[in-house]
Protein backbone atom coordinates (compact mmCIF):
# COMPACT_ATOMS: atom_id res chain seq x y z
CA UNK A 1 0.00 0.00 0.00
CA UNK A 2 1.14 3.52 -0.76
CA UNK A 3 1.56 6.17 1.88
CA UNK A 4 2.35 9.79 1.16
CA UNK A 5 4.46 11.27 3.92
CA UNK A 6 4.59 15.01 4.52
CA UNK A 7 7.76 16.14 6.23
CA UNK A 8 7.39 19.37 8.20
CA UNK A 9 9.99 21.74 9.50
CA UNK A 10 10.11 25.05 11.29
CA UNK A 11 11.81 27.28 8.74
CA UNK A 12 13.60 29.15 11.48
CA UNK A 13 15.24 25.85 12.30
CA UNK A 14 16.65 25.66 8.78
CA UNK A 15 17.92 29.24 8.76
CA UNK A 16 19.49 28.78 12.20
CA UNK A 17 21.48 25.76 11.05
CA UNK A 18 25.13 26.17 10.17
CA UNK A 19 26.27 25.10 6.72
CA UNK A 20 27.91 22.04 8.23
CA UNK A 21 24.71 21.07 10.07
CA UNK A 22 22.70 21.41 6.88
CA UNK A 23 25.14 19.24 5.05
CA UNK A 24 25.01 16.57 7.76
CA UNK A 25 21.24 16.63 7.69
CA UNK A 26 20.98 16.39 3.92
CA UNK A 27 23.53 13.57 3.84
CA UNK A 28 21.60 11.65 6.52
CA UNK A 29 18.32 12.08 4.63
CA UNK A 30 19.84 11.00 1.33
CA UNK A 31 21.46 7.99 2.92
CA UNK A 32 18.12 6.97 4.35
CA UNK A 33 16.44 7.47 0.96
CA UNK A 34 18.96 5.03 -0.47
CA UNK A 35 18.13 2.56 2.25
CA UNK A 36 14.42 2.91 1.46
CA UNK A 37 15.12 2.45 -2.26
CA UNK A 38 17.10 -0.65 -1.50
CA UNK A 39 14.14 -2.15 0.35
CA UNK A 40 11.77 -1.19 -2.47
CA UNK A 41 9.91 1.27 -0.24
CA UNK A 42 10.93 4.54 -1.88
CA UNK A 43 8.60 5.47 -4.74
CA UNK A 44 9.34 9.15 -4.91
CA UNK A 45 10.67 11.99 -2.81
CA UNK A 46 10.70 15.74 -3.29
CA UNK A 47 12.06 18.70 -1.34
CA UNK A 48 10.06 21.95 -1.45
CA UNK A 49 11.23 25.55 -1.66
CA UNK A 50 10.56 27.63 1.49
CA UNK A 51 6.90 28.30 2.36
CA UNK A 52 7.20 31.99 1.36
CA UNK A 53 7.49 30.75 -2.23
CA UNK A 54 3.95 29.41 -1.95
CA UNK A 55 0.81 30.78 -3.56
CA UNK A 56 -2.68 29.82 -2.41
CA UNK A 57 -5.64 29.81 -4.79
CA UNK A 58 -9.19 29.69 -3.44
CA UNK A 59 -12.65 30.27 -4.85
CA UNK A 60 -14.18 33.48 -3.55
CA UNK A 61 -17.24 35.39 -4.82
CA UNK A 62 -17.32 33.47 -8.08
CA UNK A 63 -13.66 33.75 -8.96
CA UNK A 64 -10.34 32.19 -8.18
CA UNK A 65 -8.49 34.48 -5.79
CA UNK A 66 -4.75 34.22 -5.40
CA UNK A 67 -3.00 35.06 -2.16
CA UNK A 68 0.64 34.82 -1.30
CA UNK A 69 1.95 32.35 1.23
CA UNK A 70 0.97 28.85 2.28
CA UNK A 71 -2.62 27.75 2.94
CA UNK A 72 -2.04 27.06 6.63
CA UNK A 73 -0.10 29.62 8.67
CA UNK A 74 1.69 27.28 11.01
CA UNK A 75 5.09 27.48 12.59
CA UNK A 76 6.10 24.22 10.98
CA UNK A 77 5.67 24.17 7.22
CA UNK A 78 5.70 21.44 4.64
CA UNK A 79 9.30 20.94 3.57
CA UNK A 80 9.29 17.68 1.66
CA UNK A 81 7.21 14.82 0.35
CA UNK A 82 7.95 11.14 0.34
CA UNK A 83 5.84 8.50 -1.39
CA UNK A 84 6.35 5.16 0.35
CA UNK A 85 5.39 1.62 -0.46
CA UNK A 86 4.71 -0.14 2.85
CA UNK A 87 3.04 -3.33 3.98
CA UNK A 88 0.61 -1.51 6.25
CA UNK A 89 0.33 1.54 8.52
CA UNK A 90 2.58 0.04 11.20
CA UNK A 91 5.24 -0.59 8.58
CA UNK A 92 4.91 2.99 7.27
CA UNK A 93 5.16 4.31 10.84
CA UNK A 94 8.25 2.21 11.40
CA UNK A 95 9.89 3.41 8.16
CA UNK A 96 9.19 7.05 8.98
CA UNK A 97 10.22 6.70 12.62
CA UNK A 98 13.68 5.76 11.40
CA UNK A 99 13.83 8.72 8.99
CA UNK A 100 16.53 11.18 10.12
CA UNK A 101 14.15 14.02 9.18
CA UNK A 102 11.91 13.19 12.13
CA UNK A 103 14.84 13.65 14.48
CA UNK A 104 16.57 16.53 12.69
CA UNK A 105 13.77 18.53 11.02
CA UNK A 106 10.25 18.10 12.33
CA UNK A 107 7.06 16.03 12.40
CA UNK A 108 5.98 13.82 9.50
CA UNK A 109 2.35 13.24 8.62
CA UNK A 110 1.58 9.87 7.04
CA UNK A 111 -1.43 9.64 4.74
CA UNK A 112 -2.56 6.43 3.08
CA UNK A 113 -3.41 6.98 -0.57
CA UNK A 114 -7.05 6.50 -1.48
CA UNK A 115 -7.31 3.14 -3.18
CA UNK A 116 -10.69 4.09 -4.62
CA UNK A 117 -8.81 6.10 -7.25
CA UNK A 118 -8.31 4.33 -10.59
CA UNK A 119 -5.71 1.61 -10.26
CA UNK A 120 -2.30 2.67 -11.43
CA UNK A 121 -3.07 6.37 -11.13
CA UNK A 122 -0.22 6.90 -8.70
CA UNK A 123 2.13 4.55 -10.55
CA UNK A 124 1.62 6.36 -13.82
CA UNK A 125 2.09 9.69 -12.07
CA UNK A 126 5.39 8.47 -10.62
CA UNK A 127 6.42 7.02 -14.00
CA UNK A 128 5.71 10.29 -15.77
CA UNK A 129 7.70 12.13 -13.18
CA UNK A 130 10.65 9.81 -13.61
CA UNK A 131 10.64 10.06 -17.43
CA UNK A 132 10.40 13.83 -17.21
CA UNK A 133 13.56 14.05 -15.17
CA UNK B 1 -29.60 -27.69 32.94
CA UNK B 2 -30.46 -30.27 30.32
CA UNK B 3 -29.06 -29.17 26.96
CA UNK B 4 -31.51 -31.47 25.19
CA UNK B 5 -34.46 -29.23 26.00
CA UNK B 6 -34.89 -26.05 23.99
CA UNK B 7 -34.57 -23.85 27.10
CA UNK B 8 -31.49 -25.76 28.21
CA UNK B 9 -29.81 -25.36 24.84
CA UNK B 10 -30.65 -21.68 24.66
CA UNK B 11 -29.14 -21.15 28.13
CA UNK B 12 -25.97 -23.01 27.08
CA UNK B 13 -25.65 -20.92 23.94
CA UNK B 14 -26.14 -17.74 25.95
CA UNK B 15 -23.40 -18.86 28.32
CA UNK B 16 -21.08 -19.66 25.40
CA UNK B 17 -21.83 -16.24 23.92
CA UNK B 18 -20.89 -14.54 27.19
CA UNK B 19 -17.61 -16.37 27.67
CA UNK B 20 -16.52 -16.92 24.07
CA UNK B 21 -18.00 -14.25 21.80
CA UNK B 22 -15.06 -11.81 22.17
CA UNK B 23 -12.54 -14.57 21.46
CA UNK B 24 -14.52 -15.71 18.44
CA UNK B 25 -14.89 -12.15 17.18
CA UNK B 26 -11.16 -11.50 17.62
CA UNK B 27 -10.31 -14.59 15.55
CA UNK B 28 -12.89 -13.84 12.87
CA UNK B 29 -11.51 -10.31 12.48
CA UNK B 30 -8.13 -11.87 11.77
CA UNK B 31 -9.56 -14.44 9.35
CA UNK B 32 -11.92 -12.11 7.50
CA UNK B 33 -9.87 -8.92 7.81
CA UNK B 34 -12.85 -6.74 8.60
CA UNK B 35 -14.51 -5.75 11.89
CA UNK B 36 -18.07 -5.46 10.58
CA UNK B 37 -17.99 -8.61 8.48
CA UNK B 38 -16.55 -10.51 11.42
CA UNK B 39 -19.31 -9.28 13.71
CA UNK B 40 -21.99 -10.24 11.22
CA UNK B 41 -20.42 -13.65 10.56
CA UNK B 42 -20.24 -14.32 14.29
CA UNK B 43 -23.92 -13.53 14.77
CA UNK B 44 -24.83 -15.77 11.85
CA UNK B 45 -22.74 -18.54 13.38
CA UNK B 46 -24.58 -18.24 16.69
CA UNK B 47 -27.91 -18.24 14.83
CA UNK B 48 -26.83 -21.41 12.99
CA UNK B 49 -25.81 -22.98 16.30
CA UNK B 50 -29.34 -22.56 17.68
CA UNK B 51 -30.72 -24.68 14.82
CA UNK B 52 -27.98 -27.19 14.28
CA UNK B 53 -27.10 -27.95 17.88
CA UNK B 54 -30.77 -28.68 18.59
CA UNK B 55 -30.59 -31.68 16.25
CA UNK B 56 -26.88 -32.62 16.35
CA UNK B 57 -26.08 -31.74 19.96
CA UNK B 58 -23.43 -29.32 21.16
CA UNK B 59 -20.05 -29.97 19.45
CA UNK B 60 -17.00 -30.91 21.52
CA UNK B 61 -15.38 -27.59 20.83
CA UNK B 62 -18.15 -24.99 20.44
CA UNK B 63 -15.69 -22.16 19.91
CA UNK B 64 -13.94 -23.86 16.97
CA UNK B 65 -17.34 -24.77 15.51
CA UNK B 66 -18.52 -21.16 15.74
CA UNK B 67 -15.33 -19.74 14.23
CA UNK B 68 -15.43 -22.22 11.38
CA UNK B 69 -19.16 -21.68 10.75
CA UNK B 70 -18.71 -17.91 10.85
CA UNK B 71 -15.95 -18.13 8.26
CA UNK B 72 -18.02 -20.34 5.94
CA UNK B 73 -21.03 -18.04 6.32
CA UNK B 74 -18.83 -15.18 5.18
CA UNK B 75 -17.45 -17.17 2.23
CA UNK B 76 -21.00 -18.10 1.23
CA UNK B 77 -21.98 -14.46 1.27
CA UNK B 78 -19.01 -13.46 -0.87
CA UNK B 79 -19.87 -16.27 -3.31
CA UNK B 80 -23.45 -15.12 -3.60
CA UNK B 81 -22.23 -11.63 -4.36
CA UNK B 82 -19.53 -12.64 -6.82
CA UNK B 83 -20.01 -14.50 -10.08
CA UNK B 84 -18.17 -17.79 -10.04
CA UNK B 85 -15.88 -16.90 -12.94
CA UNK B 86 -14.79 -13.69 -11.29
CA UNK B 87 -13.56 -15.12 -8.02
CA UNK B 88 -11.84 -12.36 -6.15
CA UNK B 89 -8.35 -13.02 -4.79
CA UNK B 90 -9.88 -12.44 -1.38
CA UNK B 91 -12.38 -15.26 -1.87
CA UNK B 92 -9.74 -17.60 -3.26
CA UNK B 93 -7.53 -16.96 -0.25
CA UNK B 94 -10.37 -17.52 2.20
CA UNK B 95 -11.49 -20.72 0.51
CA UNK B 96 -7.96 -22.07 0.34
CA UNK B 97 -7.39 -21.21 3.98
CA UNK B 98 -10.62 -22.86 4.98
CA UNK B 99 -9.99 -26.03 2.94
CA UNK B 100 -6.37 -26.59 3.74
CA UNK B 101 -6.81 -26.42 7.48
CA UNK B 102 -8.41 -28.69 9.96
CA UNK B 103 -10.71 -26.07 11.42
CA UNK B 104 -10.93 -27.59 14.88
CA UNK B 105 -7.19 -27.36 15.43
CA UNK B 106 -5.76 -24.56 13.33
CA UNK B 107 -8.38 -21.94 14.03
CA UNK B 108 -7.59 -22.18 17.70
CA UNK B 109 -3.90 -21.60 17.07
CA UNK B 110 -2.87 -18.26 18.41
CA UNK B 111 -6.36 -17.61 19.64
CA UNK B 112 -5.13 -15.77 22.71
CA UNK B 113 -2.97 -13.72 20.34
CA UNK B 114 -6.14 -12.76 18.51
CA UNK B 115 -7.50 -11.16 21.64
CA UNK B 116 -4.27 -9.22 22.06
CA UNK B 117 -4.37 -8.25 18.38
CA UNK B 118 -7.86 -6.88 18.93
CA UNK B 119 -6.77 -4.89 21.99
CA UNK B 120 -3.73 -3.40 20.26
CA UNK B 121 -5.72 -2.55 17.14
CA UNK B 122 -8.49 -0.83 19.09
CA UNK B 123 -5.86 1.20 20.98
CA UNK B 124 -3.71 2.00 17.94
CA UNK B 125 -2.05 5.43 18.19
CA UNK B 126 -3.33 6.30 14.69
CA UNK B 127 -6.81 6.57 16.26
CA UNK B 128 -7.88 9.45 18.49
CA UNK B 129 -8.13 8.73 22.21
CA UNK B 130 -11.92 9.08 22.06
CA UNK B 131 -12.05 6.57 19.22
CA UNK B 132 -9.72 4.19 21.06
CA UNK B 133 -11.95 4.28 24.13
CA UNK B 134 -15.19 3.83 22.15
CA UNK B 135 -13.79 1.00 20.02
CA UNK B 136 -12.35 -0.79 23.05
CA UNK B 137 -15.66 -0.65 24.90
CA UNK B 138 -17.58 -1.75 21.82
CA UNK B 139 -15.35 -4.52 20.46
CA UNK B 140 -13.56 -5.90 23.51
CA UNK B 141 -16.06 -5.23 26.30
CA UNK B 142 -19.11 -5.83 24.07
CA UNK B 143 -20.98 -2.78 25.34
CA UNK B 144 -23.61 -1.55 22.93
CA UNK B 145 -23.19 1.85 21.29
CA UNK B 146 -26.13 3.07 23.41
CA UNK B 147 -24.49 1.87 26.62
CA UNK B 148 -21.22 3.62 25.75
CA UNK B 149 -23.09 6.80 24.82
CA UNK B 150 -24.95 6.74 28.14
CA UNK B 151 -21.73 6.21 30.09
CA UNK B 152 -20.07 9.16 28.40
CA UNK B 153 -23.20 11.35 28.33
CA UNK B 154 -22.89 11.57 24.56
CA UNK B 155 -25.47 11.14 21.83
CA UNK B 156 -25.62 7.54 20.53
CA UNK B 157 -25.34 8.88 16.97
CA UNK B 158 -22.06 10.63 17.88
CA UNK B 159 -20.69 7.44 19.41
CA UNK B 160 -21.85 5.32 16.48
CA UNK B 161 -20.18 7.68 14.04
CA UNK B 162 -16.97 7.65 16.07
CA UNK B 163 -16.87 3.84 15.94
CA UNK B 164 -17.74 3.66 12.25
CA UNK B 165 -15.00 6.18 11.43
CA UNK B 166 -12.42 4.34 13.52
CA UNK B 167 -13.23 1.04 11.81
CA UNK B 168 -13.06 2.73 8.41
CA UNK B 169 -9.67 4.20 9.28
CA UNK B 170 -8.35 0.81 10.39
CA UNK B 171 -9.40 -0.63 7.07
CA UNK B 172 -8.52 2.20 4.72
CA UNK B 173 -5.19 3.21 6.25
CA UNK B 174 -4.44 -0.50 6.60
CA UNK B 175 -3.75 -0.52 10.31
CA UNK B 176 -2.61 -4.10 10.75
CA UNK B 177 -4.23 -6.62 13.07
CA UNK B 178 -1.18 -7.65 14.99
CA UNK B 179 0.57 -7.73 18.31
CA UNK B 180 3.37 -5.14 18.14
CA UNK B 181 6.97 -6.30 17.79
CA UNK B 182 9.04 -6.43 20.99
CA UNK B 183 10.69 -3.11 20.02
CA UNK B 184 7.34 -1.32 19.72
CA UNK B 185 5.63 -3.14 22.57
CA UNK B 186 6.46 -0.78 25.48
CA UNK B 187 5.02 2.30 23.72
CA UNK B 188 2.03 0.47 22.35
CA UNK B 189 1.27 -1.17 25.68
CA UNK B 190 1.42 2.23 27.34
CA UNK B 191 -1.31 3.41 24.94
CA UNK B 192 -3.48 0.40 25.85
CA UNK B 193 -2.99 0.95 29.57
CA UNK B 194 -3.84 4.62 29.16
CA UNK B 195 -7.18 3.68 27.56
CA UNK B 196 -7.93 1.19 30.34
CA UNK B 197 -7.12 3.76 33.04
CA UNK B 198 -9.16 6.47 31.25
CA UNK B 199 -12.18 4.17 31.24
CA UNK B 200 -11.61 3.35 34.90
CA UNK B 201 -11.34 7.00 35.91
CA UNK B 202 -14.42 7.95 33.95
CA UNK B 203 -16.29 5.38 36.01
CA UNK B 204 -14.56 6.17 39.27
CA UNK B 205 -15.04 9.93 39.12
CA UNK B 206 -18.83 9.37 39.11
CA UNK B 207 -19.28 13.11 38.94
CA UNK B 208 -22.50 13.35 37.05
CA UNK B 209 -25.14 11.34 35.35
CA UNK B 210 -26.20 7.86 36.32
CA UNK B 211 -23.78 6.75 39.02
CA UNK B 212 -24.56 3.08 38.49
CA UNK B 213 -23.77 3.14 34.78
CA UNK B 214 -20.49 4.86 35.45
CA UNK B 215 -19.60 2.34 38.11
CA UNK B 216 -20.01 -0.24 35.34
CA UNK B 217 -17.25 1.54 33.44
CA UNK B 218 -14.84 0.95 36.34
CA UNK B 219 -15.92 -2.67 36.33
CA UNK B 220 -15.26 -2.91 32.60
CA UNK B 221 -11.82 -1.36 33.05
CA UNK B 222 -10.98 -3.88 35.77
CA UNK B 223 -12.19 -6.72 33.54
CA UNK B 224 -9.95 -5.37 30.77
CA UNK B 225 -7.08 -5.17 33.24
CA UNK B 226 -7.63 -8.80 34.27
CA UNK B 227 -7.74 -9.90 30.64
CA UNK B 228 -4.47 -8.09 29.93
CA UNK B 229 -2.88 -9.51 33.08
CA UNK B 230 -3.81 -12.96 31.83
CA UNK B 231 -2.62 -12.45 28.24
CA UNK B 232 0.39 -10.21 28.84
CA UNK B 233 1.49 -10.23 32.49
CA UNK B 234 3.88 -7.32 32.08
CA UNK B 235 4.77 -5.52 35.37
CA UNK B 236 3.01 -2.35 34.18
CA UNK B 237 -0.18 -4.32 33.47
CA UNK B 238 -0.10 -5.89 36.93
CA UNK B 239 0.65 -2.50 38.47
CA UNK B 240 -2.31 -0.85 36.74
CA UNK B 241 -4.65 -3.66 37.75
CA UNK B 242 -3.45 -3.36 41.36
CA UNK B 243 -3.95 0.42 41.20
CA UNK B 244 -7.52 0.06 39.94
CA UNK B 245 -8.34 -2.61 42.53
CA UNK B 246 -6.97 -0.51 45.42
CA UNK B 247 -9.22 2.35 44.28
CA UNK B 248 -12.16 0.04 43.75
CA UNK B 249 -11.78 -1.48 47.22
CA UNK B 250 -12.50 1.94 48.74
CA UNK B 251 -15.56 2.69 46.62
CA UNK B 252 -18.18 2.12 49.33
CA UNK B 253 -16.34 4.46 51.72
CA UNK B 254 -15.74 7.27 49.23
CA UNK B 255 -19.19 8.80 49.48
CA UNK B 256 -21.54 9.06 52.44
CA UNK B 257 -25.25 8.14 52.55
CA UNK B 258 -26.19 11.39 50.86
CA UNK B 259 -23.68 10.92 48.04
CA UNK B 260 -21.22 13.51 49.41
CA UNK B 261 -17.50 12.99 49.02
CA UNK B 262 -15.58 11.58 52.01
CA UNK B 263 -11.84 12.30 52.11
CA UNK B 264 -9.36 9.47 52.47
CA UNK B 265 -8.46 10.37 56.05
CA UNK B 266 -12.14 10.51 57.05
CA UNK B 267 -13.23 7.27 55.39
CA UNK B 268 -14.59 4.42 57.47
CA UNK B 269 -11.93 1.83 56.74
CA UNK B 270 -14.22 -1.00 57.84
CA UNK B 271 -16.09 -0.35 54.60
CA UNK B 272 -12.99 -1.09 52.54
CA UNK B 273 -13.14 -4.37 50.68
CA UNK B 274 -10.42 -6.59 52.17
CA UNK B 275 -10.63 -9.34 49.56
CA UNK B 276 -10.02 -6.82 46.77
CA UNK B 277 -7.14 -5.25 48.74
CA UNK B 278 -5.60 -8.71 49.21
CA UNK B 279 -5.84 -9.37 45.47
CA UNK B 280 -4.24 -5.99 44.73
CA UNK B 281 -1.44 -6.73 47.23
CA UNK B 282 -0.61 -9.98 45.45
CA UNK B 283 -0.57 -8.24 42.06
CA UNK B 284 1.62 -5.47 43.43
CA UNK B 285 4.13 -8.01 44.75
CA UNK B 286 4.27 -9.61 41.31
CA UNK B 287 4.71 -6.19 39.66
CA UNK B 288 7.60 -5.34 41.99
CA UNK B 289 9.23 -8.68 41.23
CA UNK B 290 9.52 -7.63 37.56
CA UNK B 291 12.58 -6.25 35.83
CA UNK B 292 11.54 -2.63 35.99
CA UNK B 293 9.14 -0.61 38.09
CA UNK B 294 6.67 1.53 36.14
CA UNK B 295 4.57 4.56 37.05
CA UNK B 296 1.34 2.59 37.53
CA UNK B 297 3.10 0.24 39.93
CA UNK B 298 4.41 3.14 41.99
CA UNK B 299 0.99 4.79 42.09
CA UNK B 300 -0.49 1.47 43.17
CA UNK B 301 2.16 1.14 45.87
CA UNK B 302 1.27 4.59 47.23
CA UNK B 303 -2.44 3.79 47.44
CA UNK B 304 -1.47 0.37 48.75
CA UNK B 305 0.16 1.97 51.77
CA UNK B 306 -3.16 3.63 52.61
CA UNK B 307 -5.17 0.53 51.82
CA UNK B 308 -3.09 -1.58 54.19
CA UNK B 309 -3.14 0.89 57.11
CA UNK B 310 -5.85 0.39 59.73
CA UNK B 311 -6.26 4.04 60.77
CA UNK B 312 -5.34 7.29 59.03
CA UNK B 313 -3.11 8.26 61.99
CA UNK B 314 -0.92 5.18 61.45
CA UNK B 315 -0.10 6.12 57.83
CA UNK B 316 3.58 5.65 57.00
CA UNK B 317 4.19 9.03 55.36
CA UNK B 318 7.93 8.37 55.05
CA UNK B 319 7.23 5.44 52.79
CA UNK B 320 4.66 7.39 50.78
CA UNK B 321 7.05 10.30 50.26
CA UNK B 322 9.82 7.90 49.23
CA UNK B 323 7.47 6.36 46.65
CA UNK B 324 6.54 9.83 45.35
CA UNK B 325 10.25 10.60 44.99
CA UNK B 326 10.64 7.51 42.81
CA UNK B 327 7.52 8.40 40.84
CA UNK B 328 8.87 11.92 40.25
CA UNK B 329 11.96 10.45 38.65
CA UNK B 330 9.79 8.51 36.19
CA UNK B 331 7.13 11.16 35.78
CA UNK B 332 8.39 14.62 36.69
CA UNK B 333 4.91 16.17 36.51
CA UNK B 334 3.57 19.07 38.59
CA UNK B 335 0.64 16.91 39.67
CA UNK B 336 2.99 14.38 41.23
CA UNK B 337 4.78 17.33 42.89
CA UNK B 338 1.44 18.49 44.27
CA UNK B 339 0.60 15.07 45.70
CA UNK B 340 4.06 14.76 47.19
CA UNK B 341 3.68 18.20 48.82
CA UNK B 342 0.41 17.04 50.40
CA UNK B 343 2.19 13.98 51.80
CA UNK B 344 5.03 16.15 53.13
CA UNK B 345 2.47 18.36 54.91
CA UNK B 346 1.13 15.26 56.66
CA UNK B 347 4.61 14.25 57.85
CA UNK B 348 6.28 17.61 58.52
CA UNK B 349 3.29 19.87 59.13
CA UNK B 350 1.31 22.42 57.07
CA UNK B 351 4.11 24.99 56.90
CA UNK B 352 6.44 22.58 55.10
CA UNK B 353 3.67 21.51 52.72
CA UNK B 354 2.68 25.10 51.97
CA UNK B 355 6.28 26.06 51.18
CA UNK B 356 6.40 23.27 48.58
CA UNK B 357 3.03 24.29 47.12
CA UNK B 358 4.02 27.96 46.90
CA UNK B 359 7.18 26.95 45.05
CA UNK B 360 4.88 25.45 42.39
CA UNK B 361 2.80 28.65 42.09
CA UNK B 362 4.27 29.62 38.71
CA UNK B 363 3.31 26.32 37.10
CA UNK B 364 0.73 26.98 34.39
CA UNK B 365 -0.93 23.58 34.60
CA UNK B 366 -1.43 23.82 38.35
CA UNK B 367 -2.76 27.40 38.19
CA UNK B 368 -6.03 26.11 36.71
CA UNK B 369 -6.06 22.77 38.56
CA UNK B 370 -8.56 22.96 41.42
CA UNK B 371 -6.87 20.35 43.66
CA UNK B 372 -3.84 22.66 43.86
CA UNK B 373 -5.89 25.54 45.23
CA UNK B 374 -7.94 23.21 47.45
CA UNK B 375 -4.73 21.78 48.95
CA UNK B 376 -3.42 25.30 49.61
CA UNK B 377 -6.75 26.26 51.19
CA UNK B 378 -6.60 23.31 53.59
CA UNK B 379 -3.03 24.12 54.65
CA UNK B 380 -3.78 27.82 55.10
CA UNK B 381 -6.79 26.87 57.22
CA UNK B 382 -4.60 24.68 59.42
CA UNK B 383 -2.12 27.52 59.75
CA UNK B 384 -4.89 29.80 61.02
CA UNK B 385 -5.08 32.16 58.03
CA UNK B 386 -8.80 32.06 57.13
CA UNK B 387 -8.61 35.05 54.77
CA UNK B 388 -5.93 33.46 52.63
CA UNK B 389 -7.67 30.08 52.89
CA UNK B 390 -10.94 31.64 51.75
CA UNK B 391 -9.19 33.18 48.75
CA UNK B 392 -7.71 29.78 47.84
CA UNK B 393 -11.15 28.11 48.16
CA UNK B 394 -12.58 30.71 45.80
CA UNK B 395 -9.88 29.90 43.26
CA UNK B 396 -10.49 26.16 43.67
CA UNK B 397 -14.22 26.70 43.15
CA UNK B 398 -13.48 28.72 40.04
CA UNK B 399 -11.76 25.76 38.39
CA UNK B 400 -13.75 22.79 39.74
CA UNK B 401 -16.16 21.21 37.27
CA UNK B 402 -17.53 18.18 39.07
CA UNK B 403 -20.72 18.67 41.04
CA UNK B 404 -19.81 16.47 44.00
CA UNK B 405 -16.38 18.02 44.38
CA UNK B 406 -17.87 21.50 44.06
CA UNK B 407 -20.33 20.81 46.88
CA UNK B 408 -17.48 19.46 48.99
CA UNK B 409 -15.39 22.59 48.46
CA UNK B 410 -18.35 24.86 49.12
CA UNK B 411 -18.94 23.12 52.45
CA UNK B 412 -15.29 23.43 53.41
CA UNK B 413 -15.41 27.11 52.59
CA UNK B 414 -18.61 27.63 54.60
CA UNK B 415 -17.16 25.87 57.63
CA UNK B 416 -14.19 28.21 57.41
CA UNK B 417 -16.46 31.24 57.63
CA UNK B 418 -18.40 29.74 60.56
CA UNK B 419 -15.20 29.00 62.44
CA UNK B 420 -14.01 32.58 62.10
CA UNK B 421 -10.32 32.90 62.77
CA UNK B 422 -10.10 29.79 64.93
CA UNK B 423 -7.66 27.31 63.40
CA UNK B 424 -9.25 23.97 62.64
CA UNK B 425 -7.87 20.50 62.88
CA UNK B 426 -7.73 18.90 59.45
CA UNK B 427 -10.67 16.76 58.43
Amino acid sequence: MKYLCFGHMAETRWTEMSAAERQTMMAACHAYDEELKHGGHFLRGEALQPADSAVTVRWHNGEAVVTDGPYAETREQLGGLLLLEARDMNHAIQLISNHPGVRLCGPFEIRPLDEAFPEGFCDSMADTAITNQ
Amino acid sequence: MNPRTAAGLSARIDAIYRTESRRILATLIRLLGDFDQAEEAMHEAFAAAVEQWASDGIPDNPRAWLVSTGRFKFIDKLRRRTRFDTLTPELVRLQDDARSNDPAASELDGLEDDRLRLIFTCCHPALSTDAQVALTLREICDLTTEEIARSYLAAPSTLAQRIVRAKAKIKRARIPYEVPSPAELPDRLEAVLRVVYLVFNEGYAASSGDTLTRQDLSGEAIRLGRLLAELLPDPDVLGLLALMLFHEARRAARTDDTGELVRLEDQDRKLWDNATIAEANTLLDRAFAGQRIGAYTLQAAIIGVHANTATAADTDWNQIIALYDLLLRLQPSPIVQLNRAAAVSMRDGPQAGLALLDALATDEALATFHPYHAARAELLRQLGDPAAADHAYVQALHYVSQTVERRFLEKRRESLQLAGTKPLRPG
